[in-house]
């Protein structure tokens, strides 16, 4: 008998919400993580949950996001109830804020360019300065204006990953952790053994959410998963008072008081680390849009590797060559747990694939 | 192009920088000293030269070593930035800096990484009250400031240190009320068979004894061996009580200093991701050096006991040593010439350190106050409890880079200086694992705390874009 | 509480300036940490945590623990240990969370 009915690979946010929502239907699971200082995504995020402006160029993506963010309440109460954890989820709307007229233009351009693609069923709004600083009176009067989407809002990501540890345990689900899975292999009689330096288990269906590490794991099973590192900094500060009801794409209020920086997005190799230049020109953006903000201390910034594909939308696939072996890559953990928990859980456990699926196969990439 | 670098950056004026910064300044090195304090001296010679005291003597004659270091130090050729924080640093020798709210950076050819040691934590229930603080931070009221504890005052945990302070506090007119040794009797069993080696720096065991015999004297209640150790008081300090040879005891007092022996301020190292070893003997983590304090990185090196403990005077030779080795990278001198200047101070190195194994057995701290009862607080600033640490274990936290993202420990404005090496050992002990296999924090930057307005106008050395 | 004992009795030693601990003026030595001048005024804490509100005072006065942070000439979350006094200067405890003041 093999020792789980489903493993997969990766202890992030995206296998666990898998994870999470396979052992929930009775399966035995068996998570397999890496170690202390392996490259974590899901330490490193930003927090969002976020829909406006994902999809531009793939619908399929956007109604996928927008499914998830419609699922994380409930999903965010389950977790909460089972593992006592506050995940600070709050869903207020998001804003992406334009420092100049020209920036504000065509992001307003894109949303209705997406909005078109939905076939006109996509909220948002577009605020001029007057507008926004009825949202959020600390703006800066050098800013231009920001796009408004109803549907976004953000989540303590440190709390998510526990919370999903937790429940994933509290649940029956079985981790292994400190190991690096090498070697797959789909053995005449069905089912998957994996391997590592520590051992090797069966499986009877497989899950590879190893991040970065499905680039290597993935054609073993016939699976195609060309990703590639991309490095965010965020900075954090310290705890102040309430200063921002709503999250906006390079600035958040953390539940704790704490304020998150970020976005930066940069290509450079397996580098996590940090550079004092992007750290300024994150900070210099984060005053020019709240001012306030000037005088309060970075206490720690970071850096994490997105894990992206060229065009940089999710893989979702079950291999032709290995039928039970699946890939789930995506850089949006955040926002995509509660489909993953769902949906995709679901996909895998009865082999039926949720709507609009086949655009995120990874053949995509053979041209 | 001319090239506008510094030779040689320092960080840190205490005995390992002052010692490098005159020997840099012979060499001819174009050398930045920087320091946080606004004068030189580190912590074990803070303000020399300038205590406010009306008799300096009564810190003893080791304190007033440190005025012919800082004579030498203020007339070096160098240039010296007091009052600056060091909140980044990279291995290519980009330093940067913050200072009176503003941030800046420097570029050097080396890096001499001299910022000494820091207290290991004392992690006991109560240890957060207002009233309890670091015999160290006692001594360093004492030393620049003229003033001491009012009312009564208990010493607690182990170390040279503790004895010092208790000596000068007595000297000062200071009311202890007890003096309280963790110090376990199997270490006395343990350092044993390293005495005869420690008798070749004896210098070291006369002071200590000196020390004990005045506590005698002065007729402080002194209790040796003693666990348990648990400061009482709702919103404040009343008293210590511990136990003691089966009892359990109580003293009330107003103010309770607290030491364990000091460690490496790795800080620097682990934010530059230089290789760590665990220290066995001296329980801790250091950067891995060579003979010359070279980290793994190529222009950093580190002198003194931010490289593993040894004390003021094996500080100072450090930096010397370190100043010839990059003196020779320089191309100012040759290799022999290097091995010729190293050698006398190799020899009175190795004299120093006799008495080093001795010390570090016989005040090894014991396994509680390295990895302390549930509920105990470990990280100060997140309020984190051991048994916050151990629960997040057992739901599957490997090392303390998890622990931190599933609890908060190391996250405060600290940055993990406090609780780090806790939390790896209670991380350890729980897995069943050796230290060296849990690991540290990553430290990130930045090293201090800087505003975003300071980041903000930061501008980026030459070369480097925005 | 701590208290002062006899001083050297030269210029450097002798000079004073009035600062303001919670709005109490008091005489402390030019140049002294902030720390110390606030360990002899008496205030039983400098600040309380943004987490449970637990009282704190000064713990290793050499810039590593971050306990003594308080709200000095306006600036929140100062370390008062790496601070020095100056003629006039307003220090006041560090109650929870930091304000939020204007630049």
């Amino acid at each position: 008998m093999a020792d789980a009915d489903v493993a997969v690979v990766g202890g992030g946010i995206v296998g666990m919400s898998v994870a999470c929502g396979l052992v929930r239907s009775g399966l035995r699971v068996t998570v397999f993580d890496g170690d202390d200082r392996d490259l974590r995504a899901s330490r490193g995020n930003f927090g969002l949950v976020w829909v406006q402006g994902k999809g531009y160029g793939l619908p399929d993506y956007a109604r996928w996001t927008r499914r998830s963010a419609t699922l994380w309440p409930d999903f965010a109460l389950s977790l909460q109830e089972e593992s006592g954890i506050d995940l600070q989820l709050s869903q207020p709307g998001g804003l992406f804020v334009c420092l100049t007229e020209a920036e504000l233009e065509a992001r307003a351009e894109m949303l209705v360019s997406l909005k078109a693609d939905l076939g006109g069923e996509y909220p948002f709004d577009v605020l001029d300065h007057r507008t926004l600083a009825e949202y959020v009176p600390a703006i800066g009067p050098e800013v231009a204006g920001a796009t408004f989407g109803p549907e976004d809002g953000h989540v303590n990501p440190l709390r998510l990953l526990r919370a999903l540890h937790a429940v994933f345990k509290r649940r029956g689900g079985r981790l292994v952790g400190g190991v690096t899975v090498t070697g797959l292999n789909h053995p005449q009689g069905g089912g998957f053994r994996l391997s590592s330096d520590s051992g090797s288990w069966d499986a009877g269906k497989l899950v590879l959410a190893a991040g970065l590490g499905n680039l290597s794991l993935g054609p073993q099973v016939g699976l195609t998963v060309p990703v590639k590192p991309n490095r965010g900094q965020v900075l954090i500060c310290e705890r102040i008072p309430p200063f921002l009801d709503y999250p906006t794409g390079h600035v958040r209020q953390t539940g704790e008081g704490t304020v998150q920086l970020g976005d930066s997005k940069e290509d450079v190799g397996f580098n996590d680390g940090t550079t004092p230049e992007v750290m300024a020109a994150i900070a210099q953006r984060a005053v020019t849009m709240f001012p306030v903000l000037k005088g309060i201390r970075v206490v720690r910034a970071w850096g994490a590797l997105r894990i992206m594909t060229a065009d940089g939308f999710p893989v979702y696939q079950e291999s032709g060559e290995c039928a039970g072996a699946y890939a789930v890559t995506c850089h949006s953990g955040v926002t995509l747990a509660a489909a993953h928990a769902g949906p995709l859980a679901d996909w895998i456990k009865t082999g039926s694939a949720p709507v609009g699926m086949a655009s995120f196969s990874g053949e995509r990439f053979h041209v | 192009m001319e090239d506008k670098r510094y030779d040689l950056a320092i960080i840190g004026a205490g005995p390992a920088g002052m010692a490098a910064a005159s020997s840099a300044a012979g060499f001819g090195l174009r050398c930045l000293v920087i320091d946080e304090q606004p004068r030189p001296g580190g912590q074990i010679y803070r303000d020399t030269g300038h205590s406010p005291l009306a008799n300096p003597d009564l810190l003893g004659p080791d304190y007033r070593e440190g005025e012919v270091l800082a004579a030498e130090f203020g007339k070096a050729q160098m240039e010296y930035l007091s009052g600056a924080a060091v909140w980044h640093v990279d291995a290519d020798g980009v330093v940067g800096l913050s200072r009176e709210g503003r941030a800046w950076s420097v570029a050097a050819r080396y890096i001499l990484v001299a910022t000494g040691a820091m207290e290991r934590p004392c992690p006991i229930p109560g240890w957060t009250l207002p009233g309890v603080m670091t015999a160290g931070a006692g001594q360093i009221l004492l030393k620049t400031s003229a003033m001491i504890p009012d009312g009564p005052i208990v010493l607690a945990g182990s170390g040279p240190l503790l004895f010092l302070v208790a000596w000068q506090y007595l000297n000062a007119g200071a009311e202890i009320v007890g003096f309280v040794e963790t110090t376990s009797r199997a270490n006395y069993l343990s350092a044993l068979p390293f005495l005869p080696k420690a008798l070749g720096a004896a210098e070291y065991l006369f002071k200590g004894l000196g020390y004990m015999k005045a506590l005698r004297k002065a007729r402080v209640p002194v209790f040796k061996g003693v666990a348990d150790l648990r400061v009482e008081g709702d919103s404040k300090l009343e008293a210590i009580s511990f136990s003691v040879g089966g009892k359990n005891k109580r003293i009330g007092c107003d103010t309770l200093l607290l030491h364990q022996g000091v460690v490496p301020n790795v800080q620097i190292t682990r934010a530059l991701g230089c290789e760590h070893i665990w220290d066995i003997r001296q329980v801790c983590w250091r950067p891995r050096l060579d003979d010359w304090g070279r980290t793994d990185s190529e222009k950093i090196y580190v002198a003194g006991d931010g490289g593993g403990i040894g004390g003021a005077a094996v500080a100072q030779i450090q930096g010397r040593l370190a100043t010839l080795e990059i003196a020779r990278h320089l191309n100012i001198i040759e290799t022999a010439e290097r091995d010729r200047l190293a050698a006398p101070h190799r020899v009175a190195m190795a004299r120093h350190l006799r008495i080093r194994p001795f010390l570090d057995l016989l005040y090894r701290p014991t396994e509680v106050m390295r990895c302390p009862s549930d509920e105990t607080i470990v990280c100060r600033c997140e309020e984190v409890t051991a048994g916050d640490i151990r629960s997040m274990v057992r739901m599957g936290c490997l090392g303390p880079n998890q622990t931190k993202s599933f609890g908060r420990p190391g996250m405060g404005p600290c940055q993990g200086r406090l609780c780090g090496l806790t939390v790896s050992e209670v991380i350890a002990a729980e897995r069943g694992l050796p230290t060296a296999e849990v690991g540290y924090y990553r430290i990130r930057p930045p090293i201090k705390p800087i505003t975003l307005g300071e980041l903000a106008a930061f501008d980026a050395p030459e070369g480097k874009q925005k | 509480m701590f208290r002062r004992i006899p001083r050297r009795d030269d210029e450097e030693s002798r000079s004073l300036v009035t600062i303001f601990i919670e709005g109490k003026p008091i005489q402390v030595p030019t140049g002294e940490m902030v720390a110390a001048a606030v360990l002899a005024s008496g205030l039983g804490w400098v600040r309380s945590t943004p987490v449970s509100g637990a009282p704190r005072m000064p713990y290793c006065l050499m810039g590593v623990c971050f306990e003594c942070l308080m709200e000095i000439d306006g600036v929140p979350n100062s370390q008062a240990c790496m601070t020095r006094v100056r003629e006039g200067m307003r220090v006041e405890r560090q109650a929870g969370v930091r304000p939020l003041s204007e630049v």
